[in-house]
């Protein structure tokens, strides 16, 4: 049992011994701020000075050919593109400076539920850059990408055997996009046995991209409900898996981190209506080498490269979402699918007849298939059981020292954040920050908040929507046990803080580059570009 | 950490949660693991047996352009700051990423001339299936009208997302190489939710952007929605979509100092007037206010998103392409306001040297005589997989077959010519020698053998199947 005394803190949280309304802040720049919340935001549009620049063109080194005659002035753009006009030592530091207003993933505990942050090794980057993998040109003859066809190829056989689901298409650009190829793909099966059917199941615990996709691939969005367990309530999939039902969408372990034991009979029930079973990937770090969607009954799989498989994920993409199929789904699978033919060589499959066809240009996003792909042959087949091993290791660790953590007037975190469901969980878990709300008065979102200072990336927070103040935890297998030992007494710490004085976290950060934001406004009045001088 | 969790083992970690019926009980049946050096070496030989833009003289394009990247992109790119957050769901501690958006933005709005823009999609084709969704979402019509100028992977994309939400999708041809004015204001009525064309089109052809908006709104009412996919590095040039009476410009963002990477990762954007703002896909980063006044940014109408609307939601997309739309806004600001323009006036001049010098050649001539920026489609006498791989024997790989790539039987014959500013005066020269040679050479050979009599080319599949080494 670890008393919060003991502990030592890793960050400064920015309080040093002053309550907060005693001079931390303030936008007059009192000597509390930090150098980098004395740095007000300026674009790079309000840096530079007119002519000044950092590109220089290439000289004209063919005849200067009659303008009208090449382009007619009723064609051509009035005025150029009011685009920055800065030298390129501005625009180094600029972008390195702003740069510096992030947190990232190699700078500190990054445990955001559902998000994968597990480490990016650098190596990935290296060999992505290598120019016969970065200016390998979409279109290259096929015998003239042999090596490409082999990457994806080889990924294709991989991402099938670790799903158990043998037929692969890497094309869809992110999990969503995956989803959609899914639930397109479950469209033509049944199309194809001429049959309409309207309505797909997605449970209350569902991530928001599979009612989304659901909609845009023109079906009905049916909820089914959520047993005491975390799971699916069978009976209340009984009554909602008809003739009219077209899949089922499931995430195995689900979004509560919890795995569905009755996986077996919810695929029987689906299967007996006709309907596909889609099983959503971005848990798939749970179970690599441990437990395969196909095996559980699942048609169609997508995975996440930018998760389970260390595609960084860039502030917001890229992603790649490529989809694993059983056979009978095999046929509608999107355009082009990697081949290997008799003599060996490697060609791009067009000549699909049922296929779908395409959901974007070329063949995906082949600079995160290198990178995922490194990975795999990094880890191999025990490295990526290992992986799942100690990602679930590592979360129920977590779980546990943050449950025996006490603050000093006696009180459990197990109590003031249960657990929402089980009492063990796979890689991430689901607290509830209901208690914490009513006995502390603050709220999950004062508590990330909080979180901040002690420079810790937050949880998932508010998701899933059935958890009271849910907060979702992932912490990976990248992590040490020192990182989580030091994310636990954070926890704690902030806990008998508000215990003493909510006002802490509710007005928290107080590091960060900037505070709290005024989202409402924002929203309110969109202000979404800078606004420039207008041209004479 | 066992005992602190209360297990004897991590195996019964999962042997607590998962039935024994569905645990695997066996190793994956994959190489085992390699160290960091032995996977470097792995992924350096296949990169080798790759003929990349490096390799060959390439002209390569068709929607991917062998642009040169500047190396201060390399930097910022694998900068930890940019390379490894999630999307910035915790705006005080994502200043940094939420700033280079809302740049992005400001960019791509002056670039597409409309107001408003989102923080990138995942590319071009889909930015378009993206919009024609928008565009249902906006009027509720049944019908897009396309125009075959779209790049085909553009009009195969929006096919298989129009079935998925029901909806209709009508070709219209081109003439002379531009799309059919008349047949244009044909196909399109009061139930044509939106109307789609590209600029410069697939073939290379500037189209009347103007002519083909006004006659989109008088056929199809004010509701309609004019959708352009336009090539970002020719909009340095060429009259805006916004002044043109676009409502929705979308595309390919690869040219803006992204590389290659067979086909992706790249970015799609998304730019829209003011009155689509609230059913537009994707992040949008706003300004704001931190509680002591600051400046700052945050994700912004999220209300439209599938993590707050869910089934409601404008789109499904959550991940899109922020690394990509970063390089993007540092490229354009590299370049700058006169840069990107000088850039542009240097393309149209090689462009415009090149098609003479080319279409001149016994045996070549020009597919259409529209004005072209930066890519053209000749008409070559002979079999232009022949021909390609005669000239590709050489070191130079003479652009795309367009054939191979659209199936249209009108493409038959057609080679897609891309001019960067990599390829200087004299790798043009290069080319008109070489593809000069292997014409004739090739209707040489065809006179003599008694002609290759084909009436339709290989589809991309079958033409892959055909594919011999030949010099490499």
């Amino acid at each position: 049992m670890s008393e919060l005394d003991e502990n030592h803190l890793h960050a400064d949280p920015g309080i040093d011994g002053h309550h907060p309304h005693h001079g931390l802040q303030g936008a007059g720049g009192g000597p509390s701020e930090s150098p980098l919340q004395r740095e007000r935001a300026r674009t790079i549009f309000q840096k530079g000075a007119p002519g000044r620049r950092a590109f220089v063109c290439p000289a004209l080194d063919v005849p200067t050919p009659d303008a009208e005659r090449v382009l007619p002035a009723r064609l051509r753009r009035a005025e150029p593109a009011r685009l920055p006009e800065v030298s390129e030592p501005e625009l180094v530091r600029h972008y390195v400076g702003i740069s510096k207003r992030n947190f990232d993933l190699d700078s500190g505990f990054y445990p955001l539920g559902s998000c994968t942050m597990k480490h990016n090794p650098r190596l990935h980057e290296r060999v992505a850059a290598l120019p016969g993998h970065a200016r390998l040109h979409p279109l290259q003859d096929g015998e003239r990408a042999q090596g490409a066809l082999e990457v994806m190829f080889n990924l294709q056989q991989a991402l099938a055997e670790v799903s158990g689901l043998p037929h692969v298409s890497l094309q869809p650009s992110a999990g969503s996009h995956g989803e959609l190829a899914g639930v397109l793909l479950t469209r033509a099966y049944h199309e194809d046995r001429g049959e309409t059917r309207h309505k797909v199941l997605t449970p209350d615990t569902a991530h928001g991209t599979n009612p989304a996709t659901v909609t845009m691939a023109g079906f009905e969005v049916v909820k089914v409900a959520t047993n005491e367990d975390g799971g699916i309530d069978i009976e209340d999939l009984r009554a909602k898996a008809d003739e009219d039902v077209a899949c089922l969408m499931l995430t195995n372990p689900n979004t509560l981190g919890v795995f569905d034991r009755n996986i077996e009979e919810i695929a029987r029930i689906v299967h007996d209506v006709g309907a596909t079973l889609y099983y959503d990937g971005a848990n798939l770090n749970a179970v690599m080498g441990i437990s395969r969607p196909g095996d559980m009954g699942f048609d169609i799989v997508h995975f996440n490269l930018h998760k389970s498989f260390t595609q960084p994920h860039g502030g917001g993409g890229p992603g790649s979402g490529p989809i694993a199929v059983s056979d009978r789904v095999a046929p509608y699978l999107p355009v082009p699918v990697v081949r290997r033919d008799g003599d060996g060589t490697l060609a791009l499959d067009h000549d699909r007849p049922k296929s779908i066809g395409r959901l974007r240009g070329f063949h995906g996003n082949y600079g995160c298939f290198v990178r995922s792909y490194a990975y795999i042959c990094s880890l191999g087949a025990d490295g990526l059981k290992d992986a799942s091993e100690a990602a679930v290791l590592n979360a129920n660790y977590l779980l546990a020292r943050l449950r025996e953590q006490r603050l000093p007037d006696g009180r459990s975190v197990a109590e003031l954040l249960p657990l929402a469901y089980g009492e063990l969980c796979m890689h991430e878990f689901v607290l509830s920050g209901g208690p914490m709300k009513r006995e502390l008065k603050i709220k999950t979102l004062d508590l990330a908040k909080r979180l901040l200072d002690f420079g810790f990336h937050p949880p998932t927070v508010y998701f899933p929507l059935l958890v009271d103040e849910a907060l979702m935890v992932e912490p990976t297998e990248t992590e040490t046990k020192e990182t989580l030992d030091a994310f636990a007494t954070a926890i704690a710490q902030i806990l008998a803080e508000a215990a003493q004085d909510p006002e802490i976290a509710l007005s928290a950060p107080y590091t960060t580059p900037v505070r709290r934001l005024d989202e409402v406004a924002a929203a309110k009045r969109p202000v979404i570009r800078e606004a420039l001088e207008e041209v004479a | 950490m066992l005992a602190t969790i209360g297990v004897s083992s991590v195996q019964e970690i999962f042997e607590r949660q998962i039935p024994e019926a569905v645990r695997l009980g066996r190793e994956l049946q994959l190489p085992p693991g390699k160290t960091e050096q032995e996977v470097h070496a792995h992924l350096a030989e296949l990169a080798a047996r790759n003929v990349s833009a490096e390799d060959e003289l390439s002209f390569l394009g068709a929607g991917m352009y062998d642009h040169y990247v500047p190396a201060l992109i390399d930097m910022l790119t694998e900068r930890s700051e940019f390379l490894t957050p999630y999307t910035p769901y915790q705006p005080e501690i994502s200043q940094g990423g939420l700033q280079v958006m809302f740049e992005y933005q400001t960019a791509i709005s002056e670039l597409t001339g409309l107001p408003v823009s989102n923080a990138s999609v995942y590319e071009g084709p889909s930015a378009v299936a993206a919009a024609g969704y928008m565009a249902k979402l906006h009027n509720g019509r049944a019908r897009f009208v396309v125009s075959a100028g779209l790049h085909p992977h553009t009009i195969q994309t929006l096919r298989t997302l129009a079935h998925g939400f029901g909806m209709e999708v009508v070709e219209v041809p081109l003439r002379e190489g531009v799309t059919d004015a008349e047949a244009w204001a044909e196909a399109i009525d009061g139930e044509t939710s939106a109307a789609i064309f590209a600029q410069p089109n697939f073939y290379g052809a500037v189209e009347d952007a103007e002519a083909l908006a006004g006659a989109a709104k008088r056929a199809g009412s004010p509701e309609l929605v004019v959708i352009c996919q336009a090539d970002p590095i020719a909009l340095g040039i060429l009259r805006t979509p916004g002044e043109c009476g676009v409502d929705v410009c979308v595309g390919e963002g690869q040219p803006l100092g992204n590389r290659l990477d067979f086909g992706g990762p790249s970015f799609g954007f998304f730019a829209a007037r003011e009155e689509y703002l609230r059913r537009m896909p994707g992040r949008i980063a706003g300004e704001t206010t931190d509680v002591d006044g600051r400046r700052g940014f945050v994700l912004t109408l999220q209300t439209r998103e599938q993590h707050i609307r869910r089934e409601k939601a404008t789109s499904n997309i959550c991940t899109a392409q922020a690394l990509n739309a970063l390089a993007g806004v540092v490229y354009l600001s590299w370049l700058g306001r006169q840069g990107l323009v000088e850039l542009g006036e240097l393309l149209l001049a090689r462009t415009h040297y090149a098609r003479e010098a080319l279409g001149a050649l016994p045996g070549v001539e020009l597919a259409h005589s529209q004005p072209v920026v930066r890519e053209f489609a000749l008409r070559l006498r002979g079999d232009v997989d022949a021909i390609r791989r005669r000239c590709i024997a050489q070191g130079v790989n003479p652009g795309v077959d367009v054939h191979a790539l659209s199936a249209r039987p009108e493409d038959e014959g057609l080679l897609l010519v891309a001019i960067t500013e990599r390829r200087s005066r004299v790798d043009i020269d290069r080319l008109v020698e070489v593809l000069g040679a292997a014409v004739g050479a090739e209707s040489t050979d065809a006179g003599t053998a008694g002609g290759r009599e084909r009436i339709l080319g290989p589809t991309e599949a079958e033409h892959e199947q055909q594919g011999k080494p030949v010099g490499v």
